[in-house]
């Protein structure tokens, strides 16, 4: 990993800075205000007339829909009886949006046409706060990864009819934990869709769904994984634990897992992490408050954002660039950095 | 009668006759010239017993007569100044000390300003621009010494070396600038120099000489104060002379040699001065110090101890002159001995300036430099103890500089005197005096020194521009290849990260009492050290909840002990501290003040009540607390960090109130009132002050305030005088000071003068916060005895500062008194 100190302008437009002093941290864009409870999930999307959106899931189990030009709530949704909302996706189909509650439900809301009603809900069998994964197989079949009922399987699901495709369970003897992140890709060369587990033990997992048996599996951490992030186009992927060190590592050939390089940071614990859509930029939420950027190619760090003042839960890009970091203190700050050109 | 002298004195007579009374221009003019004949200047020469017989008896007869005939009317005798050139010829080429004598005679007797005065001045300027003071010396020199030449002798000596103010008295604002000190001294020089070349010669010649009258005016030319102007003449010029040329050096020693006993001093002192190094000094006295009583005294004792004004680099020549000869080192050992017994001495220690303390030290240091091991080694033990006992008494003083003294000699001199042993290492801060100290302690190169040093050093400074370049080169080269090799076309530039740092806080207390428990209780460091960042902030925030509390948490932090290394855990302890004594001002402070002479207390933790009760006192003192204290109070623990906004649109509203409103009174729109309030401190000084006072004079087991521990004493009495301070407009001020006054007079001879600071302090407190009328009323007794207590410490201590105190009390009592008088007169 690179760490630069000093850097040497390039013929990015970005350059607001003269050679020797860097600049300060800019502030967030804009703040959102009024989740009333801890921000745990976070996603972006398309509303009705292509406005773009923002939704956070809270702990007390609401999830907001902000408009992300007026920057207000456009509404609350209530369906998971109060419980944590751990995991927001929306499906590329129609508004559609997928939310994963502590309550045990996997609901599936229809938002079109100023709508926000459930109209379907997944049973989950386990409660822990591994996040969930999905994968447009073709059009309007889904395919959904959750943890299974045992605690070390993960259940792959078809959606919408809900049937199981395959239920993942390690070898017995395998020892890996409960599954704590689940990222679920097919490669574009392959049929055969892949599924990327971190597990308790702080190893990563490289499974086939259909063929239900792990191609690879590697020790990365010795904390369990608390967050994975996939750059499918370079067939690498960063992952973050308890501790205090980002692992980068690279699917061989897309088969095999090989750690590449580990990155340290100054505190302990990530929340989550995400690549950009165009794959320049890292960002990782922190226990310590802070949202750190880095350069995804080199791992350089570009910039701490420390303006949250409780633990950073989640974070998530939208195409257009822009950055949301949801946290323990209520708040979602939105920034703009080095803008996709 | 022999038949010349009688041929002689006739026509001297004839001659004195003819001047007397002759209006006669030419004749006049014919007898001087014949007169001239017995100088030996002109073509027709007097036979030399002639010659002989008129300089010896009848020179100056015919000088005091050309004087007395002085005056403008007998100079026009003859046109073109004729007559005057003959009349300054006999001055000016005659026997030089005849001729000096009659003139410093004639110009002592001339009326005050006169015509005759401003001639002889001018005639002894010409007498001494032509060199012939070289003469006047020249000519004691060659002489045996009998009574009456004795007499001539000390007539000249007084003559030569007081010249300026002879010269000076007579002519007051006339004088001319040949007589200035400055200039006649540097004059006198190079006359000496001259003569000294003159005697060499002659010594070289076979002929003896004697330079006692050349010592003798050095001498009594530097008693009198001249020793840069004459010396700075003579030494730079003898030290080249003397360089590698024995009779120089010969001549030069006996020079000082015969010095007088009582000039010693000023003459030794201007040399060590003037000379640039002990090499020069050596040179110039030879071994003076072992033939000498004197000089030796001057040396070995009275420029080390009973002075202290030499600088530095004179000491250090005094010093490397004692050791540059086999004869003198066993005076350095004996001075180092002398050094160390009074460095170490525990009354020089307390009676002499620290000043002068430190001159002794750095000779010390000096003279441990130049002293090798075998020498040191043979009185080790000696040497030793005397340093061991120095230390000890040293490190027991109140005063830092005088501890960082002990600490600095210490280290150094241990490791000279046992180089064997572990190092003694002390814990001090660096300033200007340690590093000067420590500079001195560096052993002088050994001779081949500089030279061996000297070549490595050149390349190194010829080489390291090439190394800079290859090392700004080289990881720019290592940047970009990697650069290149990572396609470096978006290269993203990172914002600012010195923000970023290690994570605390996490797991701070939010309430007081959570605080408590994690400072007793907990075995969780990272908690403990957070709830001890956080308690001073949660105590101003929530007093309500710390009163309930107030009392333990006291005693908790009082007795808190750094068990990790936390970065200004002093400082954190002492504000939290503070913030809960100035909560709950009554029962803290109570609480403190008396477990300040409870038993089992260290030193560290009872100067610490001190500390905190000053501190707690200055804040509760202040003027306008409580709204501020009030401000602070108000936003709740979950409201936004808004510190900056509120102030913001208060100045928007601020402002336009302002332009709204039209005020007529121009003076009240201006100036805002500082906001006023009650003196907070008013109510619990007492609890702050009291206590403190009530059992100083009675030792404990572990704690005796007018023994050993005077350090905490001083501090308690500079603590007493603080409260008293700021107990300014209180009521309780007047039985305050009634009992401090009390206090100081009990320790006023206390021998330690951090204590005595801290007495002189207080009593300054006293006059600074009783109101005039009640300090006359209640306190005038003890006032009268204090003003007497003032005027001889500040005339008779010998700690500075103390001086410097009693002064001031002094002033604050003198001021009373003006302010008093005007209400008392009508």
């Amino acid at each position: 990993m690179a760490q630069a100190g000093t850097t040497h302008p390039g013929p990015c437009q970005m350059m607001r800075t003269c050679e020797h002093m860097a600049a300060p941290v800019p502030n967030p864009q804009f703040v959102l205000r009024g989740a009333r409870s801890a921000v745990h999930a976070l996603h972006f999307c398309h509303g009705a007339q292509g406005h773009p959106l923002l939704l956070s899931g809270s702990l007390r189990g609401l999830v907001h829909v902000w408009s992300l030009q007026t920057r207000r709530p456009l509404a609350a949704l209530d369906g998971h009886g109060g419980q944590c909302v751990t995991w927001l996706h929306t499906l590329p189909q129609g508004p559609q949006l997928l939310s994963q509650g502590r309550d045990l439900q996997l609901c599936v809301w229809d938002l079109a046409e100023g709508r926000n009603a459930v109209v379907d809900a997944v049973h989950l069998e386990s409660v822990g706060f591994c996040r969930a994964s999905v994968l447009a197989e073709g059009p309007q079949r889904w395919m959904l990864a959750v943890p299974g009922r045992g605690s070390d399987e993960v259940q792959v699901l078809e959606l919408p009819s809900k049937t199981s495709v395959s239920c993942l369970k390690p070898e017995a003897g395998a020892r890996l934990g409960m599954p704590m992140c689940l990222q679920l890709w097919q490669a574009e060369s392959s049929p055969r869709p892949l599924l990327l587990a971190g597990y308790e033990d702080g190893s990563l997992a490289l499974w086939d769904v259909s063929a239900r048996k792990v191609c690879s599996r590697v020790a990365c951490h010795s904390e369990p994984v608390m967050a994975l992030a996939l750059d499918p186009r370079r067939a690498r992927g960063v992952s973050g634990s308890a501790e205090k060190v980002l692992a980068v590592w690279s699917l061989e050939g897309q088969q095999a897992l090989q750690v590449r390089g580990t990155h340290e940071l100054i505190n302990p614990g990530i929340a989550d992490l995400k690549i950009r859509p165009d794959s320049k930029i890292l960002a990782t939420a922190g226990w310590d408050h802070r949202v750190r950027v880095f350069q995804w190619r080199t791992m350089k760090p570009l910039a701490m954002l420390a303006f949250h003042s409780a633990t950073v839960h989640c974070v998530a890009f939208n195409t257009t660039g822009l950055l949301a970091a949801g946290s323990g203190d209520q708040r979602i700050s939105v920034w703009s950095l080095y803008p996709p050109t | 009668m022999d038949p010349v002298a009688s041929a002689v004195r006739l026509a001297v007579q004839e001659a004195v006759h003819i001047l007397s009374s002759s209006e006669d221009g030419g004749h006049i003019i014919s007898t001087l010239q014949s007169l001239r004949r017995y100088l030996g200047e002109t073509e027709t020469q007097a036979p030399p017993e002639e010659q002989e017989e008129f300089s010896r008896t009848h020179f100056s007869t015919i000088l005091r007569c050309l004087v007395g005939k002085l005056s403008p009317d007998w100079l026009d005798l003859l046109p073109d100044g004729q007559l005057e050139e003959l009349w300054a010829s006999f001055f000016l080429e005659g026997p030089a000390d005849q001729a000096f004598l009659v003139l410093m005679e004639s110009i002592e007797g001339a009326a005050s300003p006169s015509f005759r005065l401003m001639k002889m001045a001018r005639l002894l300027a010409r007498f001494l621009s032509a060199g012939r003071m070289a003469a006047v010396m020249e000519g004691q020199c060659g002489q045996q010494a009998g009574p009456a030449s004795r007499l001539l002798q000390e007539t000249l000596l007084t003559r030569v070396v007081g010249l300026p103010d002879h010269l000076g008295n007579r002519l007051q604002r006339e004088t001319l600038a040949a007589f200035f000190p400055q200039n006649y001294f540097p004059l006198l020089g190079e006359e000496v120099l001259r003569v000294l070349q003159a005697v060499v010669d002659s010594l070289r010649g076979g002929l003896d000489c004697s330079v006692s009258f050349l010592s003798q005016v050095l001498g009594k030319a530097c008693v009198h104060g001249r020793q840069k102007e004459i010396l700075g003449v003579l030494v730079p010029r003898l030290t080249v002379l003397t360089q590698g040329n024995c009779l120089w050096q010969r001549v030069c020693w006996r020079l000082v040699e015969c010095v007088p006993d009582r000039a010693m001093e000023a003459v030794l002192k201007g040399l060590v001065e003037a000379a640039p190094g002990p090499e020069v000094l050596s040179r110039l006295l030879g071994n003076l110090v072992t033939k000498s009583k004197k000089a030796q005294f001057v040396m070995t004792q009275k420029l080390l101890f009973l002075q202290y004004s030499c600088s530095m680099p004179m000491l250090q020549s005094l010093l490397g002159y004692l050791a540059m000869d086999s004869q003198r080192r066993p005076l350095l050992v004996q001075a180092l001995k002398e050094l160390l017994e009074t460095w170490g001495s525990s009354s020089a220690i307390r009676h002499t300036p620290l000043e002068q303390q430190r001159y002794v030290s750095k000779a010390l240091l000096i003279c441990l430099t130049h002293l090798g091991e075998a020498e040191l080694r043979a009185s080790r033990d000696e040497l030793l103890a005397s340093l061991m006992e120095g230390v000890k008494s040293r490190l027991d003083s109140s005063l830092p500089p005088v501890r960082r003294l002990g600490m600095i000699v210490a280290e150094v001199a241990s490791a000279r005197l046992h180089p064997e042993g572990p190092p003694l290492k002390f814990q001090y801060e660096e300033d200007e005096l340690t590093r000067e100290m420590l500079a001195l302690a560096v052993p002088w190169p050994a001779a081949d020194g500089p030279s061996e040093a000297g070549p490595p050093v050149a390349p190194v400074s010829g080489e390291s521009p090439d190394q800079e370049t290859v090392d700004s080169g080289g990881p720019q080269a290592g940047w970009e290849g990697s650069d290149s090799e990572l396609d470096s076309d978006d290269e993203l530039v990172p914002y600012d990260m010195s923000g970023d740092g290690e994570q605390r806080g996490s797991k701070t207390p939010a309430y007081v009492r959570d605080c408590l428990e994690a400072l007793t209780a907990s075995e969780d460091w990272e908690r403990w050290e957070a709830a001890l960042r956080a308690l001073e902030g949660l105590v101003l925030k929530s007093p309500a909840a710390t009163r309930e509390v107030s009392l333990e948490l006291a005693k908790v932090l009082l007795h808190l002990e750094e068990k990790t290394a936390v970065a200004g855990f002093e400082r954190l302890r002492q504000r939290a501290l503070v913030a809960v004594t100035v909560t709950d001002p009554a029962r803290v402070a109570e609480y403190l003040a008396v477990q300040f002479y409870a038993l089992n207390y260290s030193l560290r933790q009872r100067m610490d009540i001190l500390d905190v009760l000053a501190l707690a006192a200055q804040e509760l003192s202040r003027p306008g607390r409580l709204g501020r204290a009030a401000q602070r109070g108000s936003p709740g623990p979950g409201s936004q960090p808004s510190g900056a906004a509120v102030p913001a649109w208060k100045a928007v509203v601020e402002e336009r109130v302002r332009c709204k409103t039209r005020r007529f009174c121009k003076q009240g729109s201006t100036g805002r009132a500082a906001a006023a309030g009650p003196n907070e401190f008013n109510a619990v000084a007492g609890y702050f002050f009291f206590p403190l006072l009530q059992r100083f004079d009675r030792p404990v087991v572990t704690f005796d305030l007018l023994g050993d521990d005077q350090l905490v004493l001083g501090r308690l009495a500079h603590t007493l005088g603080a409260l008293m301070y700021l107990a300014v407009n209180t009521a309780v001020a007047v039985p305050m000071g009634k009992a401090l006054l009390e206090f100081v007079w009990a320790l006023r001879f206390h021998g330690d003068a951090y204590v005595r600071r801290g007495l002189l302090s207080a009593v300054s407190s006293v006059l600074l916060s009783v109101p005039a009328e009640w300090l006359l009323a209640d306190l005038l007794d003890e006032l009268l005895e204090a003003r007497s207590w003032l005027a001889d410490v500040a005339e008779q201590d010998a700690d500075e500062d103390c001086r410097l105190l009693a002064v001031k009390a002094l002033l604050l009592l003198e001021k009373l008194r003006d302010r008093l008088l005007p209400l008392s007169s009508p």
